[in-house]
């Protein structure tokens, strides 16, 4: 049996760490890297007496994003007590959202590799604080407890189980990515566990409408391993199934190392995590007004700005998909677009800066070549300052060594010669120097020509290291050589 | 014997009559004396609390004048203090020591009030005896045989013992209102989100409310003055302006309109107390007021719903307790699972652990809805009760207690029983709103206590009217002798 | 309603609170006991009623996002029962 037999069932929890400043219910900092416990308040410690206090910013940023996934907003939502016993969670209770979520249903289109796109239901999202951090290096057989993190604000983002192929979570996973680094309310950094998912997989012969017994695989950090682990553990269900016997529901761990996913031992005691009101904290209300100048003040979402790339800049679907992907990709894109050619700026982005980007492993932000320069590169080749092959030279200085397009140009005499004086005399010698080539071409018939001055060209450019302007030389060739039959 | 008020040692204070530092080292002394025979004060800062005084003295030296500068308090054990042991009355926080303040306890620093120490209370805040204490039980200073009431029965102890000019409490079914009744002094449970609860340790987060408790209606309007007010620091405290107490405690009680609940008045009452109350009642007709039976229907329900909303809480607000980052710790954990159960085990008294245990059974998957939001419906109708008094009435009275202070030890295996016994007191917590309790005489050499109970934010008339029964009776200025 | 011991253990685990085998008994029965009075409710009919879950008809405020704690961690780990790095320790923690 195979694949073909059976249908994956996939949904996902996303957890977004929100880019505030101080921490959902206390005054913390929220800076990622600082020495352990550090960042814990008393609130934070949940020492004796200490009382919670919402962060405004988490409620804001939490409804832009309901905003901009088209979903009703909970014009008074509650946050609620998830009670369990874990040494990184000091209450032991997580306040959480249970019954009325900030942001309720709402959808998000993804785009595949195929060039179709999906809608993909989100059943809800709701703010809740993050736990802190168990260090498992050995302290004499003990854990250490850091809670640096304790309640860092996040916004869980809830799917339906709509996605069917480990493609199209992956392409879930990147749409709220970026829509969520659009709108700026998270970093979205995954190395640093900005955004994390837990992965729901059940598996179904083709054609029925039951779900099966479904497994989480939780804490998955990246979007490769999210794809690994989905097939992974697609073929561990598959291989159960097919031997008669069935998948037991439970939570899971990704193991990457191994590449395979395994039973979480913490979660093998029964849980019943009693949700109740959380009582420390009022109902949150918010009206209209406040959500009408949220959606106001809405930044142009990743769709629309690939609407508009094809319609204003004439991109093809792809390339505005691959250029409207990120904000800052997006952005850097237009600014060097600014220049005049946007169709030359979104070839050499997609070419050469993401290129360059993903082999050093540096982010858009961290691009060495401003856009600005990106674009005067441009205009040098499309004033016949330089030749494409040349520009290729000058945005590799750019890169590793800095600098502005017209100094380097200036600097290492890159100036294409445009002087039809000095060109005629170089196609004069080359022409001298080759009478064979010469004899050639003047027996040659017109298809045979065009080949035969390539070469000429070739020697021309040669001689002048690249810097004679093509197509004039290749004008004042023509000339002389038909001149001396 | 009668001991000077807070308002009467305050205008001494005023006057130069007398120092702080000379009524700091008066108090400190009587607790030495007499505190071994009640157990009221478990702990005592001497030399911090006479460098308080004397900076008190110099504030005032300086110019500087307030009706608490340089008053002696004592603090419930439930009130962070910082650097100074908070135990909340259990083996758990036995050696805690917080490093901040309470915003009641930080108010009434800033007013200049003298810090003496920490009173005894049930565990967590969880009794009506002080029975379950770690540091054992508080005694009562009429009878020692018998309980001060609780949970602030050390409060209500000290201050009828004359340890204090005034005590600190919490009141989350009337854990200042009941021992004030039972020690013959005067108690007062502020509006829900009067008093900050920041740095006060929780029980049950909605209903827990901090408050004073001292001689007269007079002193607890001086004390809560200080205590009151918004606390940003607390999402659940009120954002109303604060009256001045003081100010309308005069105001004539011509046309007050009482309501008599007549639930409160039924089975169960002891005779001597109903005959106490209806004298006091009686005082406050010839003061003026008019007597009105009114009706609340569901206060039979109290109990029962208190008794599940007040435990779930709490179940879930203690389990902070787990030997991570404060407090007691076990021997020799094995693994993480035992390093939580055998804290917890050891550390909790059995009050605490039952109750613990009620609120986890009435939160889990399958009772959430028979209990806990069966409970909060409940309490909306007790509420509403309430509310539509409020409609035709301006206060409510009624006994504080059904009983006088009972024998130590006669309750304590019998949780339900000692529950009833916060009866009249309990559906106010439920309702958010605010309650005194003022002594209005004896039964069998036993105070009785008068309940007062208002619409929310009516403390100011409260006061007014206790303050007014006192000015006309003389059982405030009762003491025990000791 | 009364509970059986086999729920005590059920409902003492999930308060993680250890309870001596000896001290079942007793316990289950003042839990009922307790259970017993809390029943009363049932009585009443509730339909329609809108839980009350704060005495207060008061919405959340809201906190300006602004760091205003600075790092205490030693007032705060000299109450702790052990640490070490700076970390709090616990018996290994298992995922």
């Amino acid at each position: 049996m195979s694949d073909s037999v059976w249908e994956t069932v996939i949904g996902l929890e996303v957890h977004v760490q929100l880019a505030t400043e101080s921490k959902i219910f206390s005054g913390s900092a929220t800076a990622f890297g600082a020495s352990p416990n550090s960042q814990a308040s008393a609130v934070d410690l949940a020492m004796p007496g200490m009382l919670p206090v919402l962060n405004e910013k988490a409620v804001r940023y939490a409804a832009m994003f309901g905003l901009a996934i088209d979903a009703e907003i909970g014009k008074r939502s509650v946050f609620d007590r998830k009670n369990y016993f874990y040494p990184d969670l000091p209450k032991g209770y997580q306040i959480s959202q249970f019954d009325h979520p900030i942001v309720g249903r709402g959808h998000v289109q993804i785009q595949l590799a195929d060039g179709s796109s999906r809608e993909i239901g989100v059943t809800r999202a709701h703010l809740e604080e993050d736990a802190g951090k168990s260090l498992h290096e050995d302290f004499h057989g003990m854990s250490g407890i850091d809670l640096n993190r304790a309640g860092t604000p996040l916004l869980e983002i809830v799917s339906e189980p709509e996605m069917r192929s480990a493609e199209e979570a992956v392409a879930y996973l990147k749409t709220i990515h970026s829509i969520v680094t659009y709108l700026g309310i998270s970093d979205g950094n995954m190395a640093e566990g900005s955004m994390r998912c837990d992965v729901n997989i059940s598996l179904r012969p083709h054609g029925t409408t039951e779900f099966g017994t479904r497994t989480e695989i939780k804490n998955v950090n990246s979007f490769r391993f999210v794809e690994k682990a989905i097939q992974i553990e697609t073929e561990r269900q598959m291989d159960i199934l097919e031997d008669g016997g069935s998948v037991v529901q439970e939570t899971r761990l990704y193991d990457a190392d191994r590449n395979e996913t395994r039973a979480m031992r913490s979660k093998e005691m029964a849980n019943d995590y009693r949700y109740f009101p959380e009582p420390d904290l009022l109902p949150v209300e918010i009206d209209d007004s406040y959500i009408e100048a949220l959606r106001e003040a809405l930044p142009e979402l990743p769709d629309a700005k690939r609407e508009r790339f094809e319609s204003q800049y004439g991109l093809g679907s792809y390339d505005a998909g691959v250029l409207s992907s990120e904000r800052d990709i997006a952005d850097y894109f237009e600014a060097a677009a600014a220049g005049g050619d946007a169709k030359a700026a979104a070839n050499w982005v997609q070419v050469e800066v993401l290129g360059a980007l993903n082999k050093t492993d540096l982010a858009m932000s961290e691009c060495p070549v401003p856009a600005t320069e990106l674009a005067a590169l441009i205009e040098r080749i499309n004033d016949s300052s330089i030749s494409g092959k040349i520009a290729k030279q000058v945005f590799e200085i750019l890169w590793n060594e800095g600098g502005s397009v017209d100094g380097i140009i200036e600097a290492r005499g890159f100036k294409q010669v445009s002087d039809s004086g000095a060109l005629e005399t170089m196609v004069e010698e080359v022409i001298a120097a080759n009478p064979e080539q010469v004899q050639q071409y003047l027996a040659a018939d017109e298809g045979k020509r065009k080949k035969l001055t390539g070469f000429f060209v070739g020697q021309i450019m040669k001689a002048s290291k690249g810097q004679a302007n093509p197509k004039l030389v290749n004008d004042i060739l023509a000339a002389k050589l038909d001149a001396s039959s | 014997m009668s001991l000077p008020t807070l308002a009467e040692l305050s205008r001494r204070l005023g006057k130069g009559d007398v120092s702080s530092v000379d009524l700091t080292r008066d108090y400190l002394a009587r607790i030495e004396a007499q505190d071994p025979a009640l157990n009221s004060v478990i702990t005592v800062i001497a030399e911090q609390a006479l460098a308080e005084a004397t900076a008190a003295d110099a504030r005032r030296a300086a110019g500087e004048s307030g009706a608490l500068l340089g008053i002696p308090l004592l603090h419930k054990d439930i009130f962070c203090t910082a650097g100074i042991r908070t135990s909340c009355g259990s083996k758990m926080l036995d050696n805690f020591v917080p490093p901040y303040d309470a915003t009641a306890v930080a108010r009434l620093k800033a007013a200049g009030a003298v810090t003496l120490g920490k009173t005894n209370c049930d565990e967590f805040a969880m009794g009506s005896s002080n029975e379950n204490s770690f540091y054992g039980p508080a005694c009562n200073p009429w009878n020692t045989e018998r309980v001060p009431g609780g949970s602030s029965g050390g409060s209500a102890a000290a201050v009828a013992a004359g340890f204090a000019a005034g005590a600190t409490g919490t009141d989350t079914g009337g854990s200042i209102r009941q021992p004030a009744a039972l020690c013959g002094i005067t108690g007062l449970k502020p509006t829900y989100g009067r008093v900050s609860r920041l740095g006060m340790v929780a029980f049950a987060s909605s209903l827990d409310q901090g408050g004073p408790l001292a001689a007269t209606a007079e002193d607890c309007a001086l004390l809560l003055q200080a205590m009151a007010g918004f606390d940003p620091a607390d999402s659940t405290s009120a954002e109303h302006e604060v009256d001045d107490y003081s100010a309308r405690l005069e105001a004539d009680l011509e046309g007050l309109k009482i309501g008599l609940p007549k639930e409160y008045f039924g089975d169960g009452l002891d005779a001597g107390i109903d005959t106490a109350v209806r004298a006091a009642l009686a005082e406050y007709q010839a003061l003026g007021a008019e007597l009105v039976e009114i009706s609340l229907p569901h206060t039979h329900l109290a109990v029962p719903a208190y008794y599940v909303i007040a435990p779930a809480e709490a179940s879930t607000n203690l389990s902070r307790y787990d030997g991570v980052r404060y407090g007691y710790r076990c021997e020799d954990p094995q693994d993480l699972y035992d390093l939580y159960t055998r804290t917890r085990e050891e550390a909790f008294g059995a009050e605490v652990k039952r109750r613990i245990l009620v609120g986890t059974y009435a939160l889990s998957a399958g009772y959430y809805d028979a209990y806990y939001r069966k409970a909060q419906q409940i309490r909306r109708l007790i509420q509403q009760d309430f509310l539509a008094a409020f409609d035709s009435v301006d206060l409510i009275m009624g006994p504080t207690t059904p009983h006088p202070a009972w024998v130590l030890g006669e309750k304590v295996n019998d949780p339900v029983a000692m529950y009833l016994e916060d009866i009249y007191t309990l559906s106010v917590n439920l309702a958010g709103l605010p309650g005194m309790s003022v002594p209005v005489g004896f039964v069998d050499e036993l105070p009785v206590g008068l309940q007062l109970i208002g619409p929310h934010f009516s403390e100011a008339r409260l006061l007014n009217a206790a303050h007014r029964y006192q000015q006309v009776t003389d059982w405030h200025t009762r003491r025990p002798a000791l | 309603m009364s509970v059986d011991q086999a729920e005590i253990e059920k409902i003492a685990q999930l308060a993680r609170i250890r309870v001596a085998p000896t001290d079942i008994a007793e316990l289950t029965e003042r839990i009922t006991g307790i259970l017993d009075m809390v029943d009363q409710m049932q009585a009443v009919d509730t339909s329609g009623v809108e839980p009350l879950a704060n005495p207060l008809n008061a919405s959340q405020r809201l906190r300006e996002d602004r760091v205003t704690e600075s790092d205490r961690r030693a007032e705060f780990q000299a109450v702790a029962p052990v640490t070490e790095s700076d970390l709090y320790l616990v018996p290994k923690v298992i995922d």
